[in-house]
């Protein structure tokens, strides 16, 4: 079995009365696809939002690569190779797809406080960044702003910036939320792309999207774990059928 | 080139040539006049990298066109004339100041950095008036203007002119670098979606504080320049009055764009000397200027949603 390369160890958040988090012990190893799911209002966005850095748990402990995470800032995640994308698209609308890659791929680089060459003619940024689009097939959209990008595109692009700063592990947040359905099934073949090439934590609400691409599914409800395994095996789980999936019919 | 380059290269000749076509016509006035919207101008690129390109709504950039008067004039006071000198504190004084204003007001955003910026430049504006040393409220003439080593005389009129010329074409390109660079990139980026920012790995901070520093830097000497252009300084550089008058060729220039805070100090002040001044006009305009400028302003900022840079030919929308 690989090594783990993010757990959490019982953490806990809550809102005044509101436990979102309760006591969560999770894992993702090395290379796998590890799904999160759970019925709307479940925590889900709570814990990503702990993950990445947005939140900081009020107890337990994260551990990204062996290294205590739990108080670090979210650039500085980044930086440590924790990318994330956004349930609500979140992008540079005013610059160009490229841009928006380029600056991805500046950050990673460092070398930001640099004052004088115009970064657009720099090689070192746009060369990179032109591969970032080709992963997720954008490198015709190059040069169009981003406001004007289709909303799968828009998605897309999101995803091309998370692998500009070459992360060890990309946390997608819905990633095909509010997706046409050939839009979804190019997001899902983009994704089994990546597969076992990055590390992947999914929080998705398309079951389809879940089961074609996870090796592993953890079941969130009420802020707890009740169920984590194969795909397999979350089907034939009679507790999460009665949790969740039974609500889809 | 592009047409907009071309636009205010254009413009930037037109300005250039204002010498020699004053003198032709007698009109030494216009000399005045224009080098004080080239100033002004200076002033306005500095809150444009700030207020266009990061975002931050600064309503106390007229502490820095103080800061720089000041160091002129109160180095003058104890006899310092050496320009360098003086011009050098202009700038050093005003970023450090900057410095220690943008490191606290910096971690806010929205209204609260407006408040904050505009509160510190009251706290300057009043210790300006509280120094009865340095005239207090009255403020203090300037005795002799700054000296550079005979290089060059700003008693001269076309002298100081093109002085101000160069500093303000030089303030143009530098800034169109910064804004193009690396460090423009990630400035325009903490403005347009700071949440991402932070996601690809990048603290807004730093790069905001820097900005903000190199802003006061630059509006330092814009004051600086100023002290000379009046040869008299009051704390009413300092006023939020001011600071709003800033802001608003900035807007009515057009946000973030190169040549908007140019074209917004020239049409602020132009509008704002015909309005008072041109004899053509009946009395009762003369007399109530600034309200004929209120009605003016407000229609350029309801019409011209890109300022007056978006007027011009060769604009588009990127």
């Amino acid at each position: 079995m690989s090594e783990v390369l993010l757990e959490t160890r019982q953490i806990r958040k809550s809102f005044g009365a509101l436990v979102a988090t309760d006591g969560v012990d999770f894992d993702v190893r090395e290379g796998e696809t590890h799904a999160v799911i759970g019925p709307n209002g479940a925590g889900k966005t709570t814990f990503i939002k702990q993950l990445s850095g947005e939140l900081r748990p009020d107890a337990g402990q994260i551990r990204f690569a062996g290294e205590d995470i739990t108080a670090l800032a979210v650039h500085k995640r980044t930086r440590q190779g924790l990318a994330r994308s956004f349930q609500i698209t979140s992008i540079y609308r005013d610059f160009s797809a490229l841009d928006n890659v380029a600056l991805a791929v500046q950050a990673h680089a460092g070398h930001s406080f640099r004052f004088w060459r115009p970064a657009r003619e720099d090689r070192n940024l746009t060369d990179p960044a032109l591969k970032c689009l080709q992963q997720v097939s954008l490198q015709d959209r190059a040069g169009v702003l981003a406001a004007n990008l289709s909303h799968g595109e828009q998605r897309q692009l999101e995803i091309a910036m998370a692998l500009a700063t070459q992360p060890r592990l990309l946390l997608l947040d819905e990633p095909v939320a509010g997706m046409g359905t050939d839009e979804s099934q190019r997001m899902v073949e983009l994704l089994s792309a990546l597969k076992g090439e990055k590390t992947i934590i999914l929080v998705e609400h398309d079951m389809d999207a879940v089961f074609a691409l996870a090796d592993r599914i953890s079941v969130l409800v009420y802020g707890r774990i009740v169920a984590t395994g194969t795909p397999a095996e979350i089907r034939a789980n009679q507790e999460v059928r009665a949790a969740y999936l039974g609500e889809d019919g | 080139m592009t047409s907009r380059t071309a636009t205010l290269m254009a413009i930037l000749l037109l300005l250039a040539a204002v010498p020699p076509v004053a003198a032709y016509f007698a009109e030494p006035f216009y000399l005045d006049l224009l080098r004080r919207v080239m100033i002004f101008a200076i002033a306005a690129i500095s809150l444009n990298l700030i207020l266009g390109y990061g975002g931050m709504v600064s309503f106390g950039h007229a502490a820095y066109l103080g800061i720089g008067a000041y160091a002129v004039g109160v180095l003058s006071h104890h006899g310092i004339d050496n320009g360098w000198l003086q011009w050098g504190v202009a700038i050093g004084a005003s970023a450090l100041v900057a410095a220690a204003i943008g490191s606290i007001s910096v971690r806010t955003s929205g209204i609260y950095f407006i408040m904050i910026t505009l509160a510190f430049t009251q706290m300057l504006y009043y210790l300006g008036v509280s120094i009865a040393e340095y005239g207090g409220d009255d403020g203090m003439r300037l005795k002799v203007r700054s000296q550079f080593s005979g290089l060059i005389d700003l008693n001269d009129p076309t002298a100081f002119y093109y002085l101000v010329f160069a500093i303000l074409v030089l303030s143009l390109f530098l800034t169109r670098r910064i804004v193009d660079s690396r460090f423009g990139l990630v400035l325009r980026a903490t403005r347009s979606n700071e949440a991402r920012t932070r996601a690809i790995g990048l603290s807004p901070y730093p790069f905001r504080l820097t900005a903000f520093i190199l802003s006061g830097a630059l509006c330092g000497l814009a004051g600086a320049l100023l002290a000379n252009q009046t040869a008299f300084l009051t704390p009413e550089f300092m006023n939020w009055t001011r600071s709003g008058e800033l802001m608003f060729m900035v807007i009515l220039g057009g946000i973030a764009t190169t040549a908007g805070p140019l074209l917004g100090a020239a049409g602020l002040l132009l509008l704002e000397d015909t309005l008072q001044g041109w004899s053509v006009l009946p009395k009762w305009v003369q007399e109530h200027w600034q309200l004929y400028l209120g009605v003016i302003l407000v229609l350029v900022v309801l019409y011209a949603r890109r300022g007056l840079a978006g007027l011009l030919p060769g604009d588009k929308h990127e």
